[in-house]
């Protein structure tokens, strides 16, 4: 059992995000988890300020139900096939957070630094939270899709629009994690 | 229940994510510094198989489950909006440690707080689509 409880490797979990991928392909849809926010915007009546939500939402619920089995999978798999041992990550990368003032590098799957709730309560904290989110709301919606859509569907797919976004995925990326970590934390 | 095959779809996308550590802010950081071939050695394998599937669909005309032929949408040719929406979106990424798939499977790890997180993602889908029109695309 211990290759189930054993965190996988990337050439296993690859393949299988394919998998879902081309799964979702033959069920007629297509593989997008950002959409489901400007679904949800529609949900909550946001087509009454803005014609991008003035959709049918209701020919969205296929995807929602993604969302939903997608949260009842991050329970299964901590509950029924993780050990909990901590995030083998490259010791220089453990260095750096160290050095910028992160314990407990990998104990867990978010840092507390970030994620516990007094962190969250706190005014830098929330700022940091609301601002992250903002931008990936935001930027996925601008670009017209996040990982999913335009990493994993747009490559795999050839499509050259997918692969300028997903070069701005990592500008914005190595900006924030060189240039603007040290400034933040 | 035709939504079933979905459920299932997506308990199996939000154990993998949890299994592959891909729903780890740390693994997002090592990614971005290029000191683990884990994270590009997902994102790259899972293209590499997306794409031999996708060939082999279209090769081997498989229809759909509604026996309709595979064919995705295209995305509209454009530099702008995938340039500075992608460079966005990688800020946000890089910062929260997670994008919107793992922000979804985070709660189901029990890591609730996230859910301000998303609240944040949807103000800034909502802000987008507020000033849609005035941005070039």
């Amino acid at each position: 059992m211990d290759f189930i409880l054993d965190p996988w490797p990337w050439y296993v979990s690859g393949p299988l995000i394919a998998i879902v991928m081309l799964l979702l392909v033959f069920f007629g849809k297509t593989f997008g988890m950002s959409s489901n926010l400007r679904t949800l915007c529609a949900m909550g009546g946001a087509g009454k300020h803005a014609d991008f939500f003035a959709f049918d939402w209701k020919s969205q619920k296929w995807n929602l139900t993604v969302v939903a089995g997608a949260i009842i999978g991050g329970f299964v798999a901590v509950t029924f096939l993780s050990d909990q041992k901590p995030i083998a990550l490259n010791p220089e990368t453990v260095a750096a957070l160290s050095e910028l003032g992160f314990e407990k590098v990998g104990a867990a799957l978010l840092p507390g630094e970030l994620y516990d709730w007094d962190q969250v309560w706190s005014v830098k904290g929330m700022s940091i939270i609301l601002i992250a989110g903002f931008l990936v709301g935001f930027g996925t919606r601008y670009a017209g899709g996040c990982t999913s859509g335009h990493a994993i569907t747009g490559l795999s797919n050839l499509q050259l629009p997918s692969l300028i976004a997903v070069i701005g995925f990592f500008i914005g990326g190595l900006l924030m994690t060189h240039v603007l970590f040290p400034l933040i934390f | 229940m035709k939504f079933l095959k979905f459920l299932s779809v997506g308990i199996l996308f939000g154990i993998i994510l949890v299994k592959s550590e891909a729903v780890s802010w740390y693994r997002i950081y090592e990614m971005f510094r290029f000191e683990a071939l884990h994270m590009h050695g997902i994102i790259g394998s899972a293209v590499g198989v997306g794409m031999l599937g996708l060939f082999l669909f279209k090769r081997m005309g498989v229809k759909d489950v509604a026996g309709n032929s595979i064919a995705l949408p295209q995305k509209k040719k454009s530099l702008i909006r995938y340039l500075v929406g992608g460079s966005l979106f990688g800020l946000g990424w890089a910062l929260a440690g997670a994008c919107p798939g793992p922000m979804y499977v985070l709660i189901g790890t029990g890591n609730y707080s996230v859910v301000l997180l998303i609240f944040a993602a949807l103000i800034g889908t909502f802000a987008y689509g507020l000033v849609k029109e005035k941005l070039p695309h």
